[in-house]
């Protein structure tokens, strides 16, 4: 039973058609990569899934769960996080809170709580305050903790977004070229975080077109093209696939 | 951060002692300017912190004036007690107009909720049920009676208030500070990203509505209590305009800040009376000034603090 499956997702906006009738499998704890040329669909791949958009026809289900027609807060309390292709922190909020934000769907108390300072209430965010910190560690943004969203360079919001949605507990997250924008150094980095996200057992799913680094990670590899999907398998296989080299070389006139 | 606690002790203790040494016309100018601070503080959850730009806090207002100017002339209900209950109505009037137009952003909110406020005035006008007296409204509005003792004279109705209003800015401290302040935050800093991260966006906004409306309704109350009479004119447009410009000018989702910008919307036209054909044009001047040179407000909210090294050191322990 694979963790995520999605069967026959078709999407259009007006008459162009962005996802067509598309299925694949994800395993629990691999690392699938999703590639293809710009405009193949692999972005509203990702916001059907995580809720932004509700497919025309097909299924999605998420540890025999249904994400269809479910609200993208309602998805990640499911165990489903995602990062922004473009990124989209609260850029003036402390990094710490924006860690927070992502425990947040995994706390309970309600403004009764909050206002009377509820003994509760004091230990979940306590609790929560822990979890926030020990991602930014993970992601080693801890002592930029204080610090502004929107003062930290380029490569660390990427790293803080995926803080944020670390701090939810998924069980599969979702990273919408995350090393877009990133040095060779910042990448190599980011590399051993994946490997890292993928050993404490969370399934990861990215769109990436750093080819080397989706080659290096990826178990999985996925290809869209026109909406449509034409590979699924290993990055060898993917790599000698002639559909794959063409869609990505173009094809010989003659 | 110290200096602010000590400034802010003694502009307490000065206020608390304020009855003593001003005359009954200068204690009912605070009395209004607390009454203002607890409803622009009731809107700074939905404006300042959730960034909604509501436009129509009057009606909520009037809501519970009017549930408490009603019930207490036509069943004699104990002033005190309808404080919750005008709270309650104002809250699910709040809910059951702000759910279809949650989802509203900017100045799209801002045009309906103007409409709210005018479609409530102008049910208060017609009479609405029966019951809400036209446009000459109710009168002969009851006081507030706290264990045997009847809130009357200007003096009473400063601590009355003022009191209100502490409890007000404890109770909002407390929740600004909490998951629930937080939720709105992210929902004004970016509204996609915040659903996209886990938070219930519109159950969050529906909420600081409905906090807010119910926080509006109890004022309503005492405003009530304290005019003995209340007609439509007290809950028009303008008004919603007041609450708007004391959380704007004052500072956006903060406490001291919109508790200042109540004393200088509604303290200062009271002590420039004499030039009053030229004061509106001094306020409307201070507040293009305002919005150049310090758009956040006079005093902007300070962020969150967050004991860090306490929780670093109970994690070692773990």
């Amino acid at each position: 039973m694979s963790l995520l499956s999605v069967s026959n997702l078709t999407k259009s906006f007006g008459g162009l058609m962005a996802v067509n009738d598309v299925s694949f499998g994800l395993e629990q704890g691999t690392v699938m990569g999703l590639i293809g040329p710009n405009g193949a669909g692999k972005t509203t791949v990702f916001n059907l899934i995580t809720g932004n958009y509700r497919p025309d026809a097909g299924e999605i289900m998420f540890d025999e769960q249904s994400l269809v027609a479910q609200s993208p807060h309602r998805i990640v309390s499911i165990g489903v996080a995602r990062t922004f292709q473009t990124i989209r922190l609260f850029p003036n909020m402390e990094v710490i809170e924006n860690v927070l934000a992502g425990c947040h769907c995994r706390m309970h108390s309600g403004i009764f709580a909050a206002m009377f300072r509820l003994p509760g209430q004091r230990r979940e965010e306590q609790a929560s305050l822990r979890i926030a910190l020990q991602e930014l560690e993970f992601v080693g943004l801890t002592d930029q903790a204080t610090n502004k969203a929107k003062n930290l360079s380029y490569g660390n919001q990427r790293l803080l977004e995926i803080a944020r949605a670390l701090a939810s507990q998924p069980k599969l997250i979702i990273l919408d070229e995350p090393a877009g924008g990133m040095n060779a150094q910042e990448t190599a980095d980011l590399v051993r975080l994946i490997k890292e996200i993928r050993a404490r057992g969370i399934t990861v799913l990215l769109i990436e077109h750093d080819m080397s680094l989706v080659m290096r990670i990826c178990e999985q590899i996925i290809v869209l093209e026109h909406g449509a999907l034409i590979v699924q398998g290993s990055p060898e296989e993917v790599q000698k696939n002639p559909r794959v080299i063409e869609a990505y070389l173009g094809v010989d006139e003659d | 951060m110290k200096k602010s606690y000590i400034i802010y002790a003694v502009m307490a203790l000065v206020l608390s002692f304020s009855p003593f040494f001003l005359n009954p016309y200068w204690v009912d100018v605070l009395n209004n300017i607390g009454l203002y601070a607890v409803l622009a503080l009731s809107l700074n959850f939905i404006l300042g912190h959730a960034g909604m730009f509501h436009m129509g806090h009057a009606a909520f207002f009037a809501v519970g004036a009017y549930v408490t100017a009603i019930l207490n002339t036509m069943y004699h209900v104990p002033i005190i007690w309808l404080m919750p209950l005008s709270g309650i109505v104002a809250a699910v009037f709040a809910a059951i107009v702000a759910r279809p137009i949650i989802h509203l952003r900017g100045d799209y909110l801002l045009i309906v909720t103007i409409g709210i406020v005018e479609i409530v005035r102008i049910a208060l006008v017609n009479n609405i049920f029966g019951v809400t007296g036209g446009s000459n409204g109710i009168f002969g509005i009851g006081r507030p009676e706290i264990f045997g003792l009847v809130i009357r004279r200007p003096h009473q109705f400063f601590y009355y208030i003022w009191i209100f209003l502490a409890v007000t800015v404890f109770l909002f401290r407390m929740l600004e500070d909490s998951r629930f302040g937080r939720a709105l935050n992210y929902i004004k800093e970016d509204e996609l990203a915040a659903e996209g991260s886990g938070i219930d966006t519109v159950h969050y906004k529906l909420i600081a509505f409905v906090l807010g409306a119910f926080w509006a309704g109890m004022v309503g109350n005492v405003y009530a209590s304290k005019m003995m009479i209340i007609s439509p004119e007290s809950f028009t447009f303008w008004e919603s305009v007041l609450y708007f410009s004391i959380v704007i000018l004052g500072g956006s989702g903060s406490i001291p800040g919109v508790i200042l910008g109540a004393f200088l919307i509604v303290g200062l036209p009271e002590v420039f009376r004499e030039f009053s054909s030229a004061r509106m044009l001094i306020f409307g001047a201070a507040m293009v000034i305002m919005m150049i040179f310090r758009p956040s407000g006079i005093l902007p909210p300070l962020p969150r603090t967050y004991k860090l090294d306490r929780v670093r050191k109970g994690g070692s322990q773990a």
